[in-house]
C-alpha cells in the first residue's frame, strides 16, 4: 500500500499516532528531569546523612585509675596552679604500660597512641573539679585516638589488615572489648569543644559562636538599613533617572558573585578602614553588604503590596506622609519583611567564599566571646574539615554539615510559617 | 572606654533623651501651652539630636584612631626603622602593638619605649574619646531640650531627618557597588603596571608563584590567564549542559503537565537545592561524585583524574536546576493562557502547543534565565575550589582537571599576603574580569526579562 492509495483517515490515524508518541515521550521527559533533580536531592541528603550519623557518637574506654598524688606530686591542698600543671599524661600512661604491658619502648608508644591526647586534660578537669580525689581511685571514661574510634564504629569485624592499626594494637583493642571497656556514647565533645587538629577532640562550638556572632552584626545591620532603604525607595524616591539608577543598581547586586564583596571586605573594610581580620565583626559587615539587596528587594515587593486605600486613608485622616508609613504602610508589610529577612539571613549562614578572603579560615582553638575575637565559621569549618586526610574528619565535616541543614531547614520553615500565617490577601 | 560601652551609652541617652522631650512637652502642655507637635515628637526630636552626633564621631573616630596613632608611633620609632622601607616601618609597628600587649616584653626590648608610649597614646584617646562623646551628648539633650517651646515645629524637624537617613540606606547599596569597582579596579591599575594587560588577558601560562629571591628560576611568576578564562568556561558549559535541559523541562512539566498537588511538592523540594550552601555541594563533589567518576572511568579504561572538571561542573548543574526551573517557571507561567488556548483549538496537542507556541513566547525569558544561571555559574566559587583543582590546565578534555578565576581568586588571596606583590594583585585583576563578565550578564539578562514581562502584562 502506497501513500497515494491510503485513505485520509488512514493518514490522520497514522500521524496522530505519531503526535501521541511525541506528546507521550515529551511527558516523560518531563517527568525525568522533575525526579531526577528529586533524586539528586535524596543522594545528596542520604550521601551525609550516611556519612555524618556516626560523627554524634564517640567511642570512650571505660577504665579505673588510681590518681596517685606521689606521682603527680600534689595533694588535695596544693594550690590551684599546681594541680593544674601535674603530669596526668604520664600518670595515664603508666596505669596502661602496668594493664596491657607492652614489651619496650616502641610498642609501648604504640599502645600510648590508641589514648586520645586529650584524655590528660579529662583527669585535670575531674582532679580540678574535686581536688579531694587525690589518691583515691576514680573509674572515668577517656576518650580514645580517633584510628581506634574509627575501628570500633565502622570497621569491627571487617578485613583486619583495611585498619590503619597494628596487628598488636588490635590485639589490645579487642581485649579492651572483650572486657566490655570499650562503648559508645554520645558526642558531646563536638558540640563542646572549639577546632582541634586531633579529631576526636575537634568540635564545632567555635564556629557555631562565630557564626552566631557574625549573623547578629549581619542582621543588627542589614535588617534596619534594607528596611529603610526599601521604604525610601517605595515611598519616598521621586521617580527619576537616579532612583531608576539606584533600582538597576540593585537588582544587579543581587547577582553579583559573593566572592567579589570578599574582594572587597579586603580592599576596603580591612586595608582602608584597618577592621581587624578573621573578626565576626568584618564578616558581618561582608555579609550585610551581600543580603541588603535580598532584604531591600523582599521589602519593596512587601510594601508593594499594601494596597494604596490604606494609605490614602491615613492621608485623608491628616496623617502625614512619615506617619503613614510608619504607622500602617510598615506593620501591614512587616511580615513579607520579616520572611525576606530570614530568607536572606539563611543564606550568610551558608556562605563560605567571601569569608575566606577575609581571614575566617585561620585554625582557631579557642571561642570566641565578642565580635572583635578572631573566630570562624560553621561553613569555613566544614570547608577546612573536608580537607583533612584523616577519615574521622570526614565523618565530623559531614556531621557539622548536617547542623548546618539542620539551622537552615528550621530558618526556611520559619520564614513558610511567618508567610502562612500572616499573610494577607486583600 | 572602649567602643561597646561608649555604644551602650549611647543607646541608654537615646532612651532617657526620648522621655526628656516628650515628658518637657507634656509639661509645657500641661501649662495650657498650645504645642505645634506631640509630645512623642519632641521626644524624636530629642532623641535624635543626642544620639546622631555621637554615632557618627564613634564611626569616624574607629576608622582614623589607628591611624592616627600609627603616625604618632612612627615619629617615636629609633632614626634607624624610620629611615629604612616601608614595609620595615610597618614591621616594626606591628612589633609595637604586639609589645604593648605583653608587660613582661617591654623593657627587654628596643622597641619598649615605642611599646610605652604606644599605650600611653591609647589610654589618652579613651579618655578623650569618652570625654568628647559623653558631653557630645549632653550638649544635643540640653541644647535641644532647651528649644523646646509650643512654637518649635518638631514633627516637620523630625520627618525631614528621618528622610536623611532613609536615604543614607538606600544610598548604602551604591556605595557597595561603587566600592567594589573602586576597590577591584584599584588594585587591578597596580597589577597592570606590573604585568601588562595584553600578557594577562592573552597568555596562556599562568603560575603564579613568585619566588622569594631574584635569582631563583620563575622568579617573576607568570600570569597568562587564559588557562583559567577556558577552565571556567569548560566547567560552566558542563554545568549549563545539565542543568538546562533538566532546569527546562522539570519547569515546563510542572507548569503545562502535573496536577496542583504534584506541583505543590515537587517545586519547593526542587527549590531545597537551591538553599543548600555551596561548601555542602563541594564536599558532596569531592567526596563522593570525584571518586565515583574515576572509579566508573577506570572500569572503562579511562584516565580520569581526581579532581576531575567533569565532577565539579556535574555537581554545579545540580546546584542550578531550580535556578533555571523557577525563572523559567516564572516566564511561561506569564505567557497568557489565550496563546495556549488558541494553539488547542487549531487542534495541537499539548506538547506542541508548548514546542510551538509557549517556548517561543517565552523564550527572551528564558534566554534571560539561562544568562542569570551562566553568570552564576562563572561566579560560584566553593564547588570548584573543593572540586576542581589548581592546575591551570589549558585543555578541552573534561577528564582532565582544570582550574578557574574563582579558585585562583581564593589560592591568591588566603593566608597572610604583602600587598604589594604582583600574586595578591593578580587576585583583584582576575576579580576585575569576574565582576564584569557577571555584572555584564546581570544587566543583559534583567534587561530581557524586564522588557518581556512587560509585552504580556
Amino acid at each position: 500500500m502506497t501513500d497515494s492509495t491510503m485513505t485520509t483517515r488512514q493518514k490522520v490515524e497514522a500521524s496522530m499516532r505519531r503526535r501521541r508518541a511525541a506528546e507521550t515521550r515529551f511527558r516523560l521527559y518531563g517527568m525525568a528531569s522533575v525526579l531526577f533533580g528529586l533524586l539528586c536531592l535524596v543522594v545528596l541528603f542520604g550521601d551525609i546523612f550516611s556519612k555524618g550519623t556516626s560523627a554524634f557518637s564517640q567511642t570512650v574506654l571505660t577504665t579505673t585509675i588510681e590518681l596517685n598524688g606521689d606521682y603527680l606530686g600534689i595533694d588535695k591542698d596544693s594550690p590551684r596552679d599546681e594541680i593544674m600543671s601535674a603530669n596526668y599524661d604520664g600518670l595515664i600512661k603508666r596505669h596502661f604500660a602496668k594493664e596491657m604491658k607492652p614489651s619496650g619502648r616502641s610498642e609501648a608508644r604504640k599502645l600510648f597512641s590508641l589514648i586520645s591526647s586529650g584524655a590528660g586534660w579529662q583527669l585535670q578537669s575531674e582532679v580540678l573539679a574535686d581536688p579531694s580525689l587525690i589518691g583515691q581511685s576514680i573509674t572515668i571514661n577517656l576518650l580514645v585516638d580517633d584510628d581506634v574510634d574509627q575501628w570500633f564504629k565502622h570497621e569491627r569485624g571487617e578485613n583486619i589488615h583495611a585498619s590503619r592499626l597494628s596487628e598488636q594494637q588490635l590485639e589490645w583493642i579487642q581485649s579492651w572489648v572483650d572486657s566490655g571497656a570499650l562503648h559508645t556514647r554520645f558526642n558531646t565533645t563536638f558540640f563542646v569543644n572549639g577546632d582541634s587538629r586531633e579529631p576526636e577532640l575537634a568540635g564545632i562550638r567555635g564556629a557555631m559562636t562565630g557564626t552566631l556572632l557574625t549573623l547578629l552584626v549581619t542582621f543588627l545591620l542589614s535588617f534596619p538599613i534594607g528596611v529603610s532603604a526599601a521604604i525610601y525607595l517605595e515611598e519616598f524616591a521621586p521617580k527619576n533617572r537616579l532612583t531608576e539608577i539606584v533600582e538597576i543598581n540593585i537588582n544587579n547586586l543581587a547577582a553579583v558573585p559573593s566572592i567579589t564583596f570578599g574582594l572587597l571586605g579586603l580592599a576596603i573594610f580591612i586595608n582602608i578602614f584597618g577592621v581587624s581580620r578573621s573578626t565576626p565583626l568584618v564578616g558581618g559587615l561582608v555579609l550585610t553588604l551581600m543580603t541588603l539587596p535580598t532584604i531591600i528587594i523582599s521589602g519593596r515587593a512587601a510594601i508593594k503590596a499594601v494596597p494604596p486605600s490604606i494609605r490614602e486613608a491615613a492621608l485623608g485622616l491628616g496623617a502625614s506622609k512619615m506617619q503613614t508609613v510608619f504607622h500602617h504602610v510598615l506593620p501591614l508589610a512587616m511580615p513579607g519583611m520579616l520572611t525576606g529577612t530570614i530568607i536572606g539571613m539563611a543564606q550568610a549562614l551558608g556562605e563560605t567564599a567571601p569569608l575566606l578572603m577575609i581571614g575566617m579560615i585561620a585554625f582557631v582553638v579557642d571561642v570566641p566571646g565578642f565580635v572583635n575575637d578572631p573566630s570562624t565559621v560553621l561553613p569555613v569549618q566544614i570547608f577546612l574539615w573536608s580537607d583533612s586526610p584523616e577519615r574521622a574528619f570526614t565523618e565530623r565535616t559531614s556531621g557539622a554539615i548536617m547542623v548546618l541543614l539542620g539551622f537552615l531547614i528550621l530558618m526556611n520553615t520559619a520564614a513558610v510559617m511567618l508567610r502562612r500565617r500572616l499573610e494577607r490577601r486583600w | 572606654m572602649n567602643y561597646s560601652t561608649l555604644i551602650i551609652a549611647v543607646f541608654i541617652a537615646l532612651g532617657a533623651a526620648y522621655l526628656l522631650g516628650r515628658n518637657r512637652a507634656r509639661a509645657l502642655a500641661g501649662q495650657g501651652e498650645r504645642m505645634h507637635s506631640l509630645p512623642t515628637h519632641y521626644g524624636a526630636l530629642t532623641a535624635l539630636w543626642t544620639t546622631l552626633p555621637p554615632l557618627i564621631l564613634i564611626i569616624l573616630w574607629v576608622m582614623l584612631e589607628p591611624r592616627i596613632i600609627d603616625a604618632l608611633l612612627t615619629a617615636q620609632l629609633p632614626e634607624t626603622i624610620r629611615n629604612a622601607s616601608e614595609a620595615e616601618v610597618r614591621l616594626a609597628l606591628s612589633k609595637v602593638h604586639n609589645i604593648a600587649q605583653d608587660a613582661g616584653m617591654m623593657s627587654q626590648n628596643e622597641l619598649g619605649a615605642a611599646a610605652s608610649h604606644l599605650i600611653d597614646l591609647e589610654q589618652r584617646a579613651a579618655i578623650l574619646k569618652g570625654g568628647v562623646i559623653l558631653s557630645l551628648i549632653l550638649l544635643g539633650a540640653g541644647l535641644t531640650w532647651r528649644r523646646i517651646q509650643p512654637e518649635l515645629r518638631a514633627r516637620g524637624e523630625v520627618e525631614k531627618i528621618v528622610r536623611v537617613l532613609l536615604f543614607s540606606s538606600s544610598a548604602i547599596a551604591v556605595l557597595t557597588t561603587l566600592g567594589i569597582l573602586v576597590s577591584v579596579l584599584f588594585e587591578a591599575m597596580l597589577f597592570f603596571q606590573k604585568v601588562s594587560p595584553v600578557e594577562f588577558l592573552f597568555g596562556t601560562s599562568w603560575s603564579p608563584q613568585v619566588a622569594l629571591r631574584a635569582d631563583q628560576s620563575g622568579s617573576s611568576g607568570s600570569f597568562g590567564a587564559v588557562p583559567l578564562f577556558t577552565g571556567t568556561l569548560l566547567i560552566s558549559a558542563i554545568a549549563m549542559l545539565i542543568a538546562v535541559p533538566v532546569g527546562l523541562m522539570a519547569a515546563i512539566y510542572l507548569s503545562e503537565y502535573a496536577s496542583s498537588r504534584v506541583r505543590q511538592i515537587a517545586k519547593p523540594a526542587l527549590e531545597v537545592l537551591a538553599g543548600i550552601p555551596t561548601v555542602v555541594y563541594g564536599f558532596f563533589a569531592a567526596l563522593t561524585v570525584a571518586p565515583f567518576i574515576r572509579g566508573v572511568g577506570e572500569s572503562v579504561g579511562l584516565d580520569v583524574s581526581s579532581e576531575s572538571a567533569l565532577a565539579a561542573g556535574l555537581v554545579m548543574g545540580i546546584m542550578i536546576i531550580p535556578f533555571v526551573s523557577s525563572l523559567s517557571d516564572d516566564v511561561i507561567n506569564a505567557v497568557p493562557q489565550s496563546l495556549r488556548d488558541g494553539s488547542y483549538g487549531l487542534g495541537a496537542t499539548r506538547s506542541e502547543t508548548v514546542r510551538q507556541v509557549v517556548i517561543p513566547a517565552a523564550l527572551p525569558g528564558i534566554v534571560g534565565a539561562v544568562m542569570l544561571a551562566v553568570s552564576r555559574a562563572i561566579g560560584e566559587t566553593m564547588i570548584v575550589a573543593m572540586a576542581a583543582g589548581l592546575a591551570a590546565n589549558l585543555t578541552a578534555n573534561p577528564l582532565d582537571s582544570v582550574t578557574t578565576v574563582t579558585v585562583q581568586i581564593v589560592t591568591l588571596l588566603v593566608g597572610d599576603q604583602e600587598f604589594d606583590s604582583p600574586k595578591t594583585l593578580a587576585a583583584f585583576a582576575l576579580g576585575l574580569v569576574l565582576f564584569i563578565v557577571t555584572l555584564a550578564l546581570n544587566f543583559v539578562a534583567l534587561k530581557i526579562v524586564q522588557k518581556y514581562r512587560e509585552q504580556y502584562d
